[in-house]
């Protein structure tokens, strides 16, 4: 914003005026991104999470390769992923699934983990087999936790996909990039758009699956006294 | 209906074995209580039977089969089984809770709901508990969930892992005698572990007592291991006050009640004393037979010559015959004068003394 002119008015309310289609496009791109980068990752997540609960001595392993994906700069494995996959929507969504894989498998492994060891004696006791005693007893317990990580996962996604903007992807980083090319107020207003309606997504995203947790986990408002 | 034969159960990593060569039989439709100290393996022992822990060696039948022969999850199945934290699923309702096993095998959903709403009933559990969380119950009724679970799909045996040993006296007092009217009605064969010595004498049919290593001490009635305790450590076990403890399994209607110091409302204030007089003691009942009011001190006599105009007061302990012995005892030396009334409904039947009481210890 110190490039724009004295003259000129922070924000061209008009440049928005003519460019609602373009940012409800990018919007809807945003989200798509987004939505893959956190369903393929959850998927990628749990199965990797099995793995680790069922052979305890993967775990470590596992947390440590996601851990060095999720340090890795953005930038630098989108310039390794472009020789390869080029700048297509396809090396977005490695970069971005890969930066879920740590949050996401570390809180299903501590959700799971977290389920009293009383109940599960109970339900092995009543004649549970494992593999139903995964499904109808410790993925449901482990929701709030699982969800916990999902929120996570999905803000900061939403924050990562402006980066992918830089291969041509981007959804809503489409309108920063390019604003960051403006010494002008349609500059700071093409940021500012960008920016805010991300928060926004970001916002609407975290809030939208807090209310999917209370609506998945009616009982948990009175779990703690439970024991 | 159910024998083991020299189990064994060594942990890994461990030299000792848990249990060492144990060899039971319980019979059917009976209360049998394992007890001991920790470690005497008696959780193991019960964990063996529905495979959640895996013998070593020896063998274990149920109802004539060996327990080995079928997948453990099926074995588990046709058994009830209640622990101590209960172990309630928190995301599921009560009534899904209670139809875990009838969903399991595959009931349908009418037959579940009918067993279900069957089973609220038969623990009384008000039916408006049934589409509550556990979360929203006390814990007696999280436990009385957790039995009417364990019963569900009518398992001919139920086992029971301390299961009173999370609530306080009171409730877990009251879990007994449900547990004991329910069993009346269902005769089922039941395996409990505790710890408490009291709550095995009040519960068991027979009582096993296993000391270290899972080795069985004694096998007996409670009445027949308080008399004759098989060795010192079976008697320390019991603890020097078995002999009170013991009165806990006789019933009050046992014994041959004294009449008391009853006088009736036409006596003077003469004949009042004298039969004070002759109990040694500062109080009468005022009635005649079994038909009593009240009583009355020696002070309230004070100025008066007959009993005519004395106000009588209210028993303030009225034990019934089918009370325990250890009930009248601890009723006779809490009331001061060292007896209690035994009532039967209204009808007053006559007097406990300490005396009394202590010449069963004796016996």
């Amino acid at each position: 914003m110190i490039f724009a002119q004295a003259d000129e008015p922070f924000v061209r309310w008009d440049w928005i005026g003519r460019n609602l289609d373009d940012l409800w496009a990018a919007t809807q791109e945003h989200i798509i991104l987004t939505a893959i980068a956190v369903g393929v990752g959850l998927v990628i997540s749990l199965a990797l999470s099995i793995v680790a609960l069922r052979w305890r001595k993967t775990y470590t392993p596992i947390t440590w390769v996601t851990g060095v994906l999720y340090t890795i700069p953005s930038l630098a494995l989108f310039a390794f992923l472009v020789p390869i996959t080029g700048l297509t929507r396809l090396t977005a969504e490695i970069g971005l699934v890969s930066y879920t894989l740590l949050i996401l498998i570390r809180n299903i492994v501590a959700g799971i983990d977290g389920v009293p060891g009383s109940v599960l004696e109970a339900a092995r006791g009543m004649g549970y087999t494992p593999r139903r005693m995964f499904i109808d007893i410790q993925l449901p317990l482990a929701m709030p936790v699982i969800i916990a990580g999902v929120r996570i996962a999905t803000v900061t996604t939403i924050g990562l996909v402006t980066i992918t903007a830089l291969i041509g992807q981007g959804g809503l980083g489409f309108f920063i990039l390019r604003g960051l090319q403006f010494f002008s107020a349609i500059g700071t207003t093409q940021i500012l758009a960008g920016t805010v309606l991300s928060v926004l997504l970001a916002v609407a995203a975290d809030l939208g699956l807090l209310g999917l947790e209370k609506l998945l986990t009616p009982w948990a408002k009175h779990k703690a006294a439970v024991g | 209906m159910i024998r083991l034969t020299e189990v064994t159960k060594t942990f890994p990593g461990t030299s000792k074995p848990a249990v060492d060569k144990l060899s039971l039989s319980i019979a059917e439709g009976e209360i049998v209580v394992l007890v001991g100290p920790s470690g005497c393996g008696k959780t193991t022992t019960l964990k063996m039977i529905n495979r959640l822990i895996e013998p070593t060696s020896g063998s274990i039948m149920l109802a004539g089969q060996d327990i080995l022969s079928m997948p453990a999850y099926e074995l588990r199945r046709g058994i009830g089984y209640v622990i101590q934290q209960i172990g309630l699923f928190p995301h599921k309702t009560i009534a899904a809770n209670i139809a875990t096993v009838p969903n399991l095998l595959g009931w349908s959903k009418d037959r579940t709901d009918a067993r279900v709403a069957e089973l609220a009933r038969l623990v009384e559990l008000s039916p408006e508990f049934l589409n509550r969380y556990p979360g929203e119950l006390s814990g007696g009724q999280r436990q009385r969930v957790g039995v009417a679970r364990a019963l569900a799909a009518d398992p001919p045996v139920l086992l029971m892992d301390e299961p009173f040993g999370a609530v306080d006296p009171i409730v877990r007092a009251n879990l007994q005698d449900e547990l004991l009217e329910l069993q009346s009605r269902l005769k089922k064969t039941i395996v409990l572990v505790t710890h408490d010595i009291d709550e095995a004498i009040k519960l068991g049919d027979r009582v096993a007592i296993l000391s270290e290593g899972g080795h069985l001490e004694q096998y007996d009635s409670p009445d027949q291991i308080l008399r004759n305790p098989a060795n010192g450590f079976v008697a320390d076990f019991l603890g020097s006050d078995r002999g009170i403890k013991r009165l806990s399994l006789i019933t009050i209607s046992e014994i041959k009640l004294d009449p008391g110091p009853v006088v009736p409302r036409s006596a003077t204030r003469q004949e009042a004393a004298a039969v004070m007089a002759r109990y040694d003691i500062g109080w009468a009942a005022i009635g005649d037979g079994t038909e009593v009011e009240g009583w009355f001190r020696a002070a309230d006599l004070e100025g008066r010559d007959t009993l005519e105009h004395v106000v009588a007061r209210e028993f303030q302990i009225r034990l019934s015959p089918t009370d325990s012995l250890r009930e009248a005892l601890d009723a006779a030396i809490t009331s001061h004068s060292g007896m209690a009334a035994i009532f039967d409904g209204d009808r007053y039947l006559g007097i406990a003394t300490v005396d009394d009481i202590s010449r069963e210890i004796v016996q």
